[in-house]
This record gives C-alpha cells, sequence and structure tokens, in this order.
C-alpha cells in the first residue's frame, strides 16, 4: 500500500501597517504618486542619513501581538539583514532577529475538523522594500524606492498547519484581528498583506519534520492554495522517486500552477545579523503595555455574541457584516443614528453587497456615512421615496457619499402624496388603457399590475404604488 | 598681529570690533591655502567663489546685528565625510568622486547659523580607515611640522589646514583616535565629544557606535567655544543625547585644585617612545604644581582594546559601506555583465586596498558561524572595557596619558604592516569603546622637532572638566606654535 | 599564523561584501585577514563569561518620531547623484530572468 503523507505548514506573513509615514523617516506612504516622489535621504541609503522610528509602528506591533496572545519583548532591539539587491537602497534591511517585538503567540482557527490552535513564534517589525520595474526597450531593470521604507510586520507561525484550508482559515483569522485593530487593510491583492509558505511534508505518525520549502509570489487565497497543492504533490514525487527535497525558497507561478527554485551562486543566503547602531533599544514598561490593551477594540467574536444578544438581525447577516470591520462600524454607527437595525442590515446585506461584487470592491472601500444611510432609511420609512427611487438615491450613495435628503429635494424624487394629482393621473391611465381595464373587470387580477405600472411611469416613479393601487382598485 | 595667527574666538572679536572684515579673513586664510596647498594639500576641495560669497553674507547679518556669537564670521574647513549640501563629498574616496550632497550634516549647519564661512572640505583618509591620511585617494597630506611626516589621521587634512593656518579651526571625526592623534601629530587642540553629543546626521559613517564629530583648534578657548555651537540634541539622530550642560565656556577656568587626576601606568609601558613619555609626566607634573591630585593606576585590559574595536568597526562598516553599490550616487565601473558583477566590480575599483581590508574582516566576522565568536566576543569585551573605566572614573576626574606611543612618522612607514598600524592607535581607541569624551593637546616637542600630544580623557559628558584641566595647563605651558610662527 | 584562510573563504567573503580582488589582491587579503584574526584570537584569553554583550554604550532607549509626514517631493535631488536614471527612477541592470 501506497505510503500515507502529511502536509507540515508555517507561514511567514508579512503585513504593511496603516501608518501615515515610512518606519524611518517623514515619507508618506500613500499609495500611487509618481515613482521616487514619496522618497527622502533616509529611505533612498543616502550617505549620512539616519534612520528614527515611527512610535505608530510600535503600537501597532504591540497591539497585533497582544491580540494574538503573545509575550511582548520589553527589551527589544532593531538588527540589520545585510544582502545586496538594488531595491534595497541601503543594502541592509533593519529588520528584528535577536530580539523581535512579539514571541510565543497563538490564534484559535475554525475549520470543517473543528477548532485548533496556530502557534505564533514571532512577530517582527522591518521596513519594505522599494519596486523593480522592467524596462524592456532598454533591457534593464528601474528603482523606485517610494515603498522603501514603508512599515511592516513579519509573523512567523509554528509549523501547525496540515492543510490548505486551515492557512486560508489562519490567514483570515490574522486578516479579520488586523482588520478590526486598525493595524492594516490586509489586502493580499494589493500587497498589503503577503504570504510566504514554508511547507514540508512526512510519513503520517513521525516524529520529525521533513526538509521543507519556502514558497513566495501569493498573493491570493486561490494561490496559496494551488500552491500548496502544487508543492504538496512535488515533494511526494520526489521522496515516492527516491529524491531528496532541497531547502530552498521557491517562487510561485500561479499562471503555469508550478513552482520554480529562485537560486544563485551570489545569493550566499547570509544575512549577517547583528544589532543596528544608528538605533537605540526599546524598553517598554508594563504601563505602556496596558495603554495598547486598553485600546484593544472587540474583536469579531466578541462582536457576533453581541449582536446576537442586541439586534434581532439573522445570523448569517451578522456573520457578513462583522466579516469586516469597516461594515460592522458602519452598521453599529447607523443604528446608533436611529434606524432599525434590520433595515440596515438590509441595505448592507443586498445592496451595498450587490454593489461591491459589481465594482470589484471589498466592503474596506465602502466610502459612504452612516448618517447618510440613516438619512435614506428615515426618507424611506416617511414614505417620502418609495423603494425605487431609493435604490437609485443609494447607488449614488454609494458612489459619492452624497447627502440623500439634499439629492432627493433637488432632484425632485420625493413621492407625491397629493392625492388629487395623482387621482388625475390615474384617471387618464384609466381612459388611455381600456384593454387593461377590461381584462381586470374580466377578472384578470394581474392586469392591475400594468396599470400600477402606467401610473408609476406617468409619475416619474415619484408615486407611493401602495397608494396608486389602492386608488386604482377604487376607481375601477 | 597677523590675521592668520588669530585664534577662531580672537578673530570672531576682532570682527564684531570691526578691526578686521569677514572679507579680510577669508581673503587672508584663502592666500595662505594657495600658497601652502602645494606643499602640506590639507584640502581634497576649496571653495574658494563661495567662501567669498558667504562671507558677504555673514559681514552683512554681524553689522545688522543678526549674528554676534563667538564664532560669527570665522572660516572652518571641514572633512570630507561630512555632506555639505551642493559641495563635494568624497570621504577621500574614488567611489564618491562625484558625490554632491543634497542635504547639510548637522554639526555643519550648526556652524553655518553661528556664522561660519566653509573654505572646502578636508583630506582624510578614505572612509575615515586609516591613522596617516595616506589612504585617501586623492593624494597624501603632509605634516606642516616637517612634510617628510604624516599628518596622522584619519583627520589629517584638517588637523594641517588648522597647523599649517589654512583655516582657522576644522571639524573632524573621531572613531578610535581620528581626532586626537593628528592634532597631536600637528600641535593643535582636538577633542573627541562624548557619543551622542554631537549630531551624526549626515557623517558618513566608519562605525556607526564609535563615530563622532569634533572640533581641531588652535586653542582650548577655541575649543569650547566650537563645542557650544556644535553640541545640539538632533532628532534626525536617534543616538543624540540632549543634555543641559552645554556651557563648555564657563569652564574655562585656571584652577585643578583638588582635581583628581589619574594615569594609568598600562599607558606608559612598551612601545611608548621615550620622549613622548617624559613630556607627558612633566605635564602632569605641571598639573600636579596647579594643585591637582595626581596618582597612577591599573586600568587594565588595555592590550585588549585595538582587537576589540577593530572587529566592532570593521563590522559596522562592512555593512555601512554596502550602500555605496553604483546605483544611487558615486562611481559606476565602465563595463559590467549584469547586476552582481557591476556591485563588484564597481566596489573593487572604487574602494582603496585598506577599506576592502576592512570591509571584507567585517563581513567575515558577522558571516555565518563567527558571529558569536567574533562579534559576540568583542562586544562582550567592550562592556568589561567600559566598566574598567566607569571603576576608573569612581577614583578619578580625569585620566591622563599620551595620545600616540609616538609623533608622527615618516611618509610611507605606517602602511606596510597594518597591525602595526593598528597598535598606534592603542591609547585613543578603548576611549571610542566607553564612548567617552578624549581631549588631545600638545605638550612638548621631541628631537626631530615634531610636536608631542597630551591627552585628557573624561567621564561620559564631562567634557567641562577636561577643558577645564586642558585650560589650565594651557596657561601654565604657555604659547605653543611651529617654529615657522615665531 | 594560526588562522589560515583559504581561498574559498576569500571567495565567499567576496560574494558577500561583493568585492572581486585580483589575484594579487587576494594573496595579500588571505595573509591579512588571518593576522587580523590571529590578533582578534587575543580577546579569548578573557573570561566574558555572564557578560551582557554591549551594543549601545549608554542607556538611552525609546527615541520615537510621531507619525506626522514632514517631507516632500525632492524627486530631483534623489536623483541627481545617480549614474544612470530614466523616468524618474535609478537605472540597473536587469534583475529579472
Amino acid at each position: 500500500m501506497a505510503k500515507q503523507y502529511e502536509t507540515v505548514i508555517g507561514l511567514e506573513v508579512h503585513v504593511e501597517l496603516a501608518t501615515k509615514t515610512k518606519i524611518f523617516c517623514g515619507c508618506s506612504t500613500a499609495f500611487g504618486g509618481e515613482p521616487n516622489t514619496h522618497t527622502c535621504p533616509v529611505c533612498t541609503g543616502m550617505p549620512g542619513s539616519l534612520p528614527v522610528l515611527n512610535k505608530q509602528v510600535l503600537e501597532y506591533a504591540v497591539a497585533v501581538g497582544l491580540a494574538t496572545n503573545c509575550t511582548i519583548t520589553q527589551y527589544c532591539k532593531f538588527d540589520r539583514k545585510n544582502y545586496f539587491y538594488p531595491d534595497n537602497p541601503q543594502n541592509y534591511q533593519i529588520s528584528q532577529l535577536y530580539l523581535p517585538i512579539c514571541r510565543n503567540g497563538k490564534v484559535e482557527i475554525e475549520t470543517e475538523n473543528g477548532k485548533k490552535f496556530v502557534g505564533i513564534h514571532e512577530i517582527h517589525m522591518e521596513e519594505d522594500a522599494g519596486k523593480l520595474i522592467h524596462d524592456e526597450w532598454d533591457d534593464c531593470s528601474l528603482v523606485d524606492y517610494n515603498r522603501s521604507g514603508v512599515p511592516l510586520i513579519e509573523i512567523v507561525s509554528e509549523p501547525d498547519m496540515r492543510s490548505a484550508q486551515e492557512v486560508i482559515a489562519y490567514l483570515e483569522k490574522l486578516r479579520m484581528t488586523i482588520q478590526y485593530l486598525g493595524a492594516s487593510d490586509c489586502k493580499l491583492q494589493e500587497g498589503s498583506m503577503r504570504a510566504d509558505v514554508n511547507l514540508s511534508i512526512r510519513e503520517v505518525g513521525a516524529k520529525e519534520f521533513g526538509t521543507r520549502t519556502e514558497m513566495k509570489n501569493l498573493n491570493s487565497f486561490k494561490a496559496i492554495a494551488r500552491a500548496i497543492e502544487g508543492e504538496t504533490e512535488r515533494q511526494i514525487d520526489l521522496l515516492e522517486s527516491g529524491e531528496k527535497v532541497i531547502q530552498e525558497t521557491r517562487r510561485w507561478d500561479d499562471n503555469k500552477g508550478e513552482s520554480y527554485a529562485m537560486r544563485s551562486k551570489e545569493d550566499a543566503q547570509d544575512y549577517r545579523y547583528f544589532p543596528d547602531p544608528d538605533l537605540v533599544p526599546i524598553v517598554l514598561d508594563d504601563a505602556f503595555l496596558e495603554e495598547i490593551r486598553a485600546k484593544q477594540p472587540e474583536f469579531r467574536e466578541e462582536k457576533m455574541l453581541r449582536y446576537k444578544e442586541e439586534f434581532d438581525i439573522p445570523e448569517y447577516d451578522i456573520e457578513i457584516i462583522t466579516g469586516s470591520k469597516h461594515m460592522a462600524d458602519i452598521f453599529e454607527a447607523t443604528v446608533a443614528l436611529g434606524s432599525q437595525p434590520k433595515k440596515v442590515s438590509n441595505w448592507l446585506m443586498v445592496e451595498t453587497l450587490r454593489l461591491l461584487k459589481e465594482n470589484s470592491l471589498d466592503p474596506e472601500d465602502i466610502c459612504f456615512s452612516p448618517e447618510n444611510l440613516a438619512k435614506l432609511i428615515s426618507l424611506t420609512d416617511a414614505k417620502a421615496i418609495n423603494s425605487s427611487v431609493a435604490k437609485e438615491v443609494f447607488e449614488v450613495m454609494f458612489k459619492e457619499d452624497i447627502d440623500p435628503e439634499k439629492y432627493v429635494e433637488e432632484k425632485g424624487l420625493k413621492t407625491v402624496n397629493d392625492e388629487g394629482a395623482l387621482r388625475k393621473t390615474v384617471e387618464e391611465v384609466i381612459a388611455n388603457n381600456p384593454q387593461s381595464v377590461e381584462d381586470y373587470r374580466n377578472g384578470k387580477e394581474k392586469a392591475i399590475g400594468f396599470l400600477v405600472g402606467q401610473t408609476m411611469k406617468a409619475m416619474k416613479g415619484k408615486a407611493d404604488p401602495g397608494m396608486v393601487n389602492q386608488l386604482l382598485k377604487e376607481l375601477l | 598681529m597677523n590675521i592668520l595667527d588669530m585664534t577662531a574666538v580672537s578673530l570672531a572679536a576682532a570682527i564684531k570690533n570691526k578691526e578686521v572684515t569677514v572679507k579680510e579673513a577669508t581673503e587672508a586664510v584663502l592666500a595662505q591655502i594657495e600658497k601652502k596647498e602645494d606643499t602640506f594639500h590639507c584640502y581634497v576641495t576649496v571653495d574658494r567663489e563661495g567662501a567669498l560669497r558667504k562671507a558677504e553674507e555673514v559681514q552683512k547679518k554681524i553689522d545688522a546685528g543678526e549674528l554676534d556669537g563667538p564664532l560669527a564670521g570665522v572660516p572652518v574647513a571641514i572633512k570630507d565625510n561630512m555632506c555639505t549640501e551642493g559641495m563635494l563629498t568624497t570621504c577621500s574616496s574614488k567611489i564618491l568622486g562625484n558625490f554632491v550632497p543634497t542635504f547639510s550634516s548637522e554639526a555643519v549647519l550648526n556652524l553655518e547659523k553661528a556664522g561660519a564661512v566653509i573654505l572646502g572640505k578636508t583630506n582624510m583618509d578614505e572612509f575615515a580607515m586609516g591613522s596617516t591620511t595616506e589612504t585617501s585617494a586623492y593624494g597624501v597630506t603632509k605634516n606642516p611640522w616637517n612634510p617628510e611626516h604624516v599628518p596622522g589621521g584619519s583627520s589629517g587634512g584638517s588637523a594641517a589646514a588648522v597647523a599649517a593656518n589654512e583655516c582657522f579651526y576644522a571639524l573632524g571625526s573621531d572613531t578610535g583616535g581620528s581626532i586626537r592623534q593628528p592634532a597631536s601629530f600637528c600641535g593643535v587642540v582636538g577633542l573627541k565629544p562624548t557619543y551622542g553629543r554631537v549630531s551624526r546626521y549626515g557623517l558618513i559613517a566608519y562605525g556607526s557606535s564609535l563615530d563622532q564629530i569634533g572640533p581641531l583648534c588652535k586653542d582650548v578657548t577655541d575649543c569650547a567655544a566650537i563645542m557650544e555651537i556644535i553640541a545640539t540634541h538632533d532628532t534626525k539622530d536617534s543616538t543624540s543625547v540632549e543634555r543641559k550642560d552645554r556651557e563648555f565656556t564657563s569652564a574655562l577656568i585656571e584652577d585643578v585644585k583638588g582635581m583628581r587626576i589619574g594615569i594609568p601606568k598600562d599607558y606608559f609601558g612598551e612601545g611608548l617612545d621615550p620622549e613622548v613619555k617624559s613630556a607627558v609626566l612633566k605635564a602632569a607634573e605641571v598639573l600636579k604644581e596647579k594643585g591637582a591630585i595626581v596618582e597612577e593606576f591599573d586600568l587594565s585590559l588595555v592590550e585588549y582594546a585595538i582587537p576589540t574595536y577593530y572587529t566592532i568597526a570593521a563590522a559596522e562598516a562592512s555593512s555601512n559601506l554596502e550602500r555605496f553599490d553604483g546605483i544611487k550616487y558615486g562611481y559606476r565601473t565602465e563595463e559590467y555583465e549584469g547586476l552582481h558583477n557591476m556591485y563588484k566590480k564597481s566596489r573593487s575599483e572604487g574602494f582603496g586596498a585598506e577599506v576592502k581590508r576592512r570591509i571584507m574582516l567585517g563581513s567575515f566576522v558577522l558571516s555565518s558561524g563567527y558571529y558569536d565568536a567574533y562579534y559576540l566576543k568583542a562586544l562582550r569585551v567592550k562592556a568589561l572595557i567600559k566598566k574598567a573605566f566607569d571603576e576608573a572614573f569612581a577614583k578619578y576626574d580625569v585620566i591622563l596619558g599620551p595620545v600616540a606611543p609616538t609623533t608622527a612618522p615618516k611618509l610611507g612607514e605606517s602602511l606596510s604592516d597594518p597591525i602595526k598600524m593598528y597598535l598606534g592607535d592603542i591609547y585613543t581607541i578603548s576611549v571610542n569603546l566607553a564612548g567617552l569624551p578624549g581631549l588631545s593637546m600638545p605638550c612638548g616637542v621631541d628631537s626631530k622637532g615634531l610636536p608631542i600630544g597630551l591627552q585628557l580623557i573624561g567621564d561620559c559628558f564631562n567634557e567641562k572638566k577636561l577643558i577645564q584641566t586642558a585650560y589650565t595647563y594651557e596657561k601654565a605651558r604657555g604659547a605653543f606654535g611651529r617654529k615657522e610662527d615665531k | 599564523m594560526a588562522n589560515i584562510i583559504s581561498d574559498e573563504t576569500i571567495e565567499y567573503v567576496g560574494i558577500l561584501a561583493k568585492l572581486e580582488l585580483s589575484g594579487e589582491e587576494k594573496e595579500q587579503a588571505k595573509k591579512d585577514m588571518g593576522s587580523m584574526l590571529d590578533y582578534i584570537d587575543k580577546l579569548g584569553e578573557l573570561d566574558t563569561e555572564g557578560v551582557e554583550p554591549m551594543s549601545h554604550v549608554f542607556p538611552v532607549k525609546n527615541v520615537f518620531r510621531e507619525d506626522v509626514v514632514t517631507n516632500g517631493d525632492v524627486r530631483e535631488e534623489i536623483l541627481k547623484n545617480a549614474p544612470g536614471e530614466k523616468d524618474g527612477m535609478f537605472v540597473v541592470p536587469r534583475t529579472f530572468e
């Protein structure tokens, strides 16, 4: 019988922190911008420049550490990781090896197979590298240092995962936790969350780990799942054919569905880490940690429990809404403004999700304010606009966060509640549609729908359909 | 009095009193540079136009009463490892042969704010690695006392420029003795401040945990005045320390009564030139006569300072100098095949032998398998050396000894044997390892007619005690200068 | 000399430090590094058991800056010294295979 193998996976997750400025200088971290316009002597490695730590980076890192049950290193330092590459302007990266800010954490994940803990070995702070662009025309590469020095935390897990499913659950868990902290938006596609997968296989029941490889360039959950599958197969094939797995870094090509080794003679992988003499130690007292702890938000699990108790909305809605901190914030703020939770939830679950999907956006991209959503809900509650007008207004609000009250006023979208005017229109519709009138009178109940539609059309949608229906029945 | 013979402080006073204009002083010193540079070669860059332009600007500000500091209008020379906006900054290396910084180092900015006229950039050992200024890619600087001898290094250009009256004072940097030793060899005053006193922002790093900028000047009064200007807290340098005790000129007091001065016996053993020894001990006698309590003691660990220093400095340098890769600035080789070949050729052609030697050593001691045995071991010994000084300063206010084992050697004599060259740093190096302030001042002339230096070492941030001791000694010693100037 | 530096070591350190030494330089480097390491080995005489490695001499700690944008666009200046520039970027030899 064929041998049974087990996949052992550990993750190195890089998360770009949501600071306004870079980790060691006052340059903006904003996306976009012409190449090298968000740079200064520090983040381009000019001779004589020196780094100074952004305090917000430390606070975010500690916050993530506390949220993932880590021990915070109260005496910590930065180290230099030395390697030559053009995206790294100093040819060393300021990172942490010897005394990382957080150690020995764990998070609980849940899959079809139940709940389990994934250990966190450490979390360290470091700087991101610049961007290399290949210039086909001149057959050279071009360097843009706008991203150089953007703060990252690297979260290194223990090799505790055994399947792609667990890996994705773990990543989701991290993403949710970090988003709730506001420490990052954690978008895989945009690279603000990046995962390197360390994978080895061993026979089921074996105590020792196999030789692992590290896979890079995974920028979606799907790519991660495919890469895990592909690498597991590759390693099993190697072992089955009597070969050995080589410890190496591999680059995953998601289009081809295969990975290849990233090795070169000039790549000694000997980083000569040593404490950076340009930065001073960080000494954190208990009071500081308490301060950060006190600022920790209500995380998703707690929020879900509270919603179940407080709001009369379906469990499925709760899951979706709390799946994004931003959406949950909008939900709560709108409810706080007096809107009925069920109605708020409906707007989020139906129209918002539809528009997000249509525009391929994330819930994090929602831009309308709770105030405006509350106004829209009260307009419909007051029957000042009907539901189709409300949807129309919502679409505009979704795009531009307009004030629905003003918009309805300016565009003249208010429902006509003047019975006289409405009665007149209904009379006209009856006069102009004798066939439908006859059908209705002959017992075709459906025909009234057509007449309502015609009336609404004549009223340019600004009538209350219930009222139209009532009037029609009366006049017929 | 000849303008050139004035000290920086006395020149500023004369300018203030309208006895001399800034332009006259600047022209006088530029003329001296023109006359002497062929012989001494103190400068890599002389910015004649810039200096004259600045002289006029500064004069206007002085006349308008906007500038009245103790050094306003005084021309200064800057070591070529400090960034100067718009002015070539080479570190005396081919790899930075065309590098024009876009910002000025904090120390230079502070001088400019105080009304300094920058004359140019002084020659040095390449990237401050050396003790003779012979490793410069731009020619050797010669000792103004005798051009057959070296001026010391690495701030040799700055020391020689002060000694040759090619400036009124200069800035240098000191990683293992690079201010104090050339000051000693050239018969001028030099101070390496406490680590953290002067901002390192804009100083092109050699050994970041050891580097410190300081003055080279004609007397102790100038030294105190310059320190008041350059010792600032800089939020751009994480290692810059915020201190209130910055009124260094208040320590210009002629009094050492009760001052406890320790003489480390270990500094007077084998290898010390007898003439240096007797001049230094004579200076100690002078201070004793002035009321200081002078006694000998065992400092210990002296012979371990050099290997500790070279391990740490080389390791830091190997990393600090990685940024010179032919991409963002500086030299790039003409022909190459691919990225790594470009790196290797640019760096191998751009760096000189001594720099490469230290980069190789530094990369090795940090490499996998050697880090603990070499680098961490050195950091542990550094802790022991620091402890030895802490114990000494529990007993003494000031430690007194020689700066270097000998006076200035002849050109070309030192570079052949690196270990022997490194041994010349034995009395200065531990001061950097422990982050202490150290002052070097002339205390005599040997039989070859070369100046001998006296070193005073203080506890952290205790520059004022050094200044007070040095000032008292200077008054007792009397005027000191080259024969030529007499 | 106790420390014998091999060609391989010099080659390896050359890869780390991105230095390529000529034949003559290489021989000199082997000799120099060997004698420097012999000299550094002297530190082995000292018992440093239990001594914390000292990377910073003073107890300076917690130096931070606030998260406020202070730098504007200085691209022109940043690129001024570049040996190669194109479209506002630094030109380097091709890095992709």
